[in-house]
């Protein structure tokens, strides 16, 4: 997403500012991480007024939000409408996690059949009310800052809240796990053990946490991005991808699994795993 | 026609708060009698057993976590046990205790979530647990560091106590050293006592007076508190393996629900803290023995409220079953057993902090799946939910609308209800029209 220098719209006013979570389709471990805030909760709720948190509270303050934070996907047309609701309601809106920022894992929908798969799945279709896609919140509505991960981190989190309470635009790094994972000392798992590791083109966040555990990255945070004179461009998926089938001796099908996952429907993934899957055809 | 038109009046909750998902009741009442109960779920389905086809039996521990944010670990469990009897491979010794500690984890996570954060402000009289802190700081306190000690331990076996990322079919992908392990005791010495504190004050809030005859399901291993094993047991006698799940246990789908239920025998049944309780009270852990004793309260529960104080209990017998684990903790040689992929059908059956969570995978020869059925312990209990409801109503009719509601919505808080894990709840193999 394009950075925007903090403006009036979303700079917070000195009163204890309103913050309203809101729930689309979703694990909801993404809110589940402000809970997990054990350390700060208690702070944070001096410092914000938690309003509206229907998963943590019974009572359901009402908007507009000095922060919303949009947990999830919008794939029912009743959802649809709701997210415009949200916007309207709110001065600043954060989508936190894989889900509101990229459709997530059950954007893997967008490339079958959902109503065979209503068919398949329930007894009786017809009570069934769901979109045929799982979209990202940025594509319903403006978003303000996009928070990435499966789950989102929780310190990822508390820092853009406490961004917008200072009244700055809030900033997350976006560079490659790569560069994490060679500060935490790992020994790479695609050089030494040949695993098709996504931490070359996965933007930093979690920790390096895969290969910390032994094991390759699987992209829960995204794609990572460069930055020349305020441009973004994508990491090099085509390349990471090569390596893996040359390399590595994937076979295609593997190639469009690896990019097709927690983050499948953003662009960079999404384009690689059909470029492979009609290489394949 | 003649006759008076009957009086009806209708008890909605639009939104239930604090619970996980999204879901809402109703209760018609006519002429002073309940006529229907719905416990509507409308948290969007994500059509999980759907797109679990065509993947690899690898991924599917990092896919099903997804279903829960707040119990990755149960179906990462059930997902690889499944998994594992289809290409007959035996995880046992220091990577089974490994596995039953990272499931105590996320007990004493989700266990303290719920008593402390989202059930204990109904006994208190709070909107939630922040306002609670104002009046009641030390508990709350005590409440957030025991359930950091669960995420702690989940963190430390997983890399993350969110989806954590270390499970695999065969073992982990990485298991950690003694020394590593032995740094959480200190903690866990702590968390003991607050555990055993958490029981005692929960045993002391105002129950309300509602009693129910349950049937009660859960695992009953016989030697141990179930986790990951044992055959599928009922307080009604039946006992089978988890083979056997899906003829012995009906689901429905209901045109108000986006989540289907499951009957035994034709009647609802409760999973989940109560059942296994109920079951396994003979092999608890000596103190969680001892302070339940304390508490006076007497085995059989029947009162649905009870509830977080068998979660409670449970708490307390994770964190001494963590210790246990710990002190004897033998790092295997290696962090997985090695195994040959092949085809074929494989079921399992472990024990989420809400209850039995089924899982039944096809694979074919080269490990990819063919099929996947996912049970999870919400759609188990959503029946004797509503039958709940239908029985308690009748006490609350004298109230008004809001106050009744509020009652509603506080025996289904009980059954600690993961709507975004009972949503997914699809059935792929067969079509049924």
């Amino acid at each position: 997403m394009k950075q925007r220098k903090p403006n009036k719209s979303t700079r917070i006013t000195p009163h204890r500012p309103k913050l309203g979570v809101f729930k689309f389709a979703s694990c909801d471990g993404c809110q589940l991480s402000v809970l997990n805030l054990e350390d700060e909760l208690l702070a944070l709720g001096k410092a914000v007024d938690l309003a509206f948190f229907p998963e943590a509270s019974s009572r359901f303050g009402e908007g507009p939000f000095d922060i919303a934070l949009v947990e999830g996907s919008v794939t029912t047309p009743e959802d649809a409408r709701r997210i415009t609701h949200v916007r309207e309601q709110a001065r600043t809106l954060i989508t936190i996690g894989a889900c509101a920022t990229a459709g997530g894992i059950q954007a893997l929908r967008n490339w079958g059949d959902v109503e065979a798969f209503k068919q398949a799945v329930y007894p009786s279709a017809e009570y069934i009310a769901s979109l045929s896609t799982s979209t990202p919140i940025s594509e319903h509505v403006h978003v303000d800052f996009e928070l990435w991960g499966c789950p989102i981190d929780k310190y990822q989190l508390l820092a853009v809240i406490t961004d917008l309470l200072a009244g700055v635009m809030p900033r997350q790094p976006t560079e490659s796990v790569c560069l994490e994972c060679k500060r935490r000392g790992n020994v790479c798992v695609m050089v030494a053990r040949a695993m098709p590791c996504l931490g070359p083109v996965t933007r930093t966040g979690c920790g390096a946490i895969c290969p910390s555990m032994g094991r390759d990255c699987y992209g829960c945070f995204g794609p990572a991005e460069g930055f020349t004179e305020g441009a973004a461009y994508p990491p090099n998926t085509a390349s990471l991808a090569r390596q893996f089938h040359q390399k590595l001796n994937l076979i295609p099908v593997d190639v469009v699994r690896r990019f097709r996952g927690i983050n499948g429907y953003v662009r960079p993934f999404r384009t690689e795993s059909n470029a492979w899957e009609e290489a394949e055809d | 026609m003649p006759g008076k038109k009957p009086k009806t009046r209708t008890i909605s909750v639009n939104m239930m708060a604090r619970v996980e998902g999204e879901g809402a009741l109703r209760v018609i009442v006519e002429n002073g009698r309940v006529q229907d109960v719905q416990l509507r779920i409308f948290e969007p389905p994500r059509f999980f057993e759907a797109f679990l086809c065509g993947r690899s039996y690898a991924e599917v521990p990092d896919i099903v976590a997804r279903i829960c944010g707040i119990c990755p670990v149960a179906y990462q469990m059930s997902a690889v046990h499944a998994l594992e009897q289809i290409f007959d491979v035996r995880v046992e010794g220091a990577l089974r205790d490994l596995r039953r500690l990272l499931y105590c984890g996320e007990w004493i996570e989700s266990h303290t979530l719920h008593v402390y954060m989202l059930h204990a402000p109904d006994f208190l009289g709070y909107d939630n647990a922040i306002e609670m802190a104002k009046d009641h700081q030390q508990i709350v306190t005590r409440g957030l560091r025991l359930k950091k000690a669960g995420n702690r331990l989940i963190t430390l076996l997983g890399g993350r106590s969110v989806h954590p990322v270390s499970v695999k079919v065969g073992g982990f992908s990485r298991v950690p050293t003694r020394r590593e392990l032995t740094s959480l005791r200190e903690e866990f010495l702590w968390a003991r006592n607050a555990a055993a504190d958490t029981v005692r004050w929960v045993a002391g809030f105002d129950f309300p007076p509602f009693t129910q005859e349950y049937t009660y399901v859960a695992l009953k291993p016989r030697e141990e508190y179930p986790f990951n094993e044992g055959p599928i047991a009922s307080s009604s006698g039946v006992e089978v393996p988890a083979a056997e799940f899906e003829s012995r246990f009906r689901e429905e789908q209901v045109p108000y629900s986006n989540a289907l239920q499951c009957t035994l025998n034709g009647a609802s049944y409760v999973a989940g803290p109560l059942a296994r309780l109920h079951l396994n009270a003979g092999v608890l852990s000596p103190l969680a023995r001892q302070v339940l004793a304390e508490t006076g309260l007497r085995l059989p529960l029947r009162n649905p409220f009870h509830a977080i104080v068998a979660r409670a209990v449970e708490i307390l017998y994770a964190t001494e079953e963590t210790l246990r684990l710990i002190d004897c903790y033998d790092p295997p040689a290696e962090p997985a057993v090695p195994f040959t992929v092949r085809g074929g059908t494989g079921m399992a059956c472990t024990e989420a902090p809400r209850g039995a969570l089924y899982h039944r995978y096809v694979v074919g020869e080269d490990g990819t799946v063919l099929e996947a059925k996912i049970v999870p312990p919400t759609s188990q209990n959503q029946r004797r939910m509503e039958d709940d409801l239908r029985a308690f109503v009748p006490a609350v009719l004298n109230l008004s609308d809001q106050e009744a509601a509020a009652g509603c919505e506080r025996v289904i808080r009980c059954y600690d209800p993961c709507i975004s894990c009972a949503t997914h709840f699809l059935r792929l193999e067969v079509v049924r029209r």
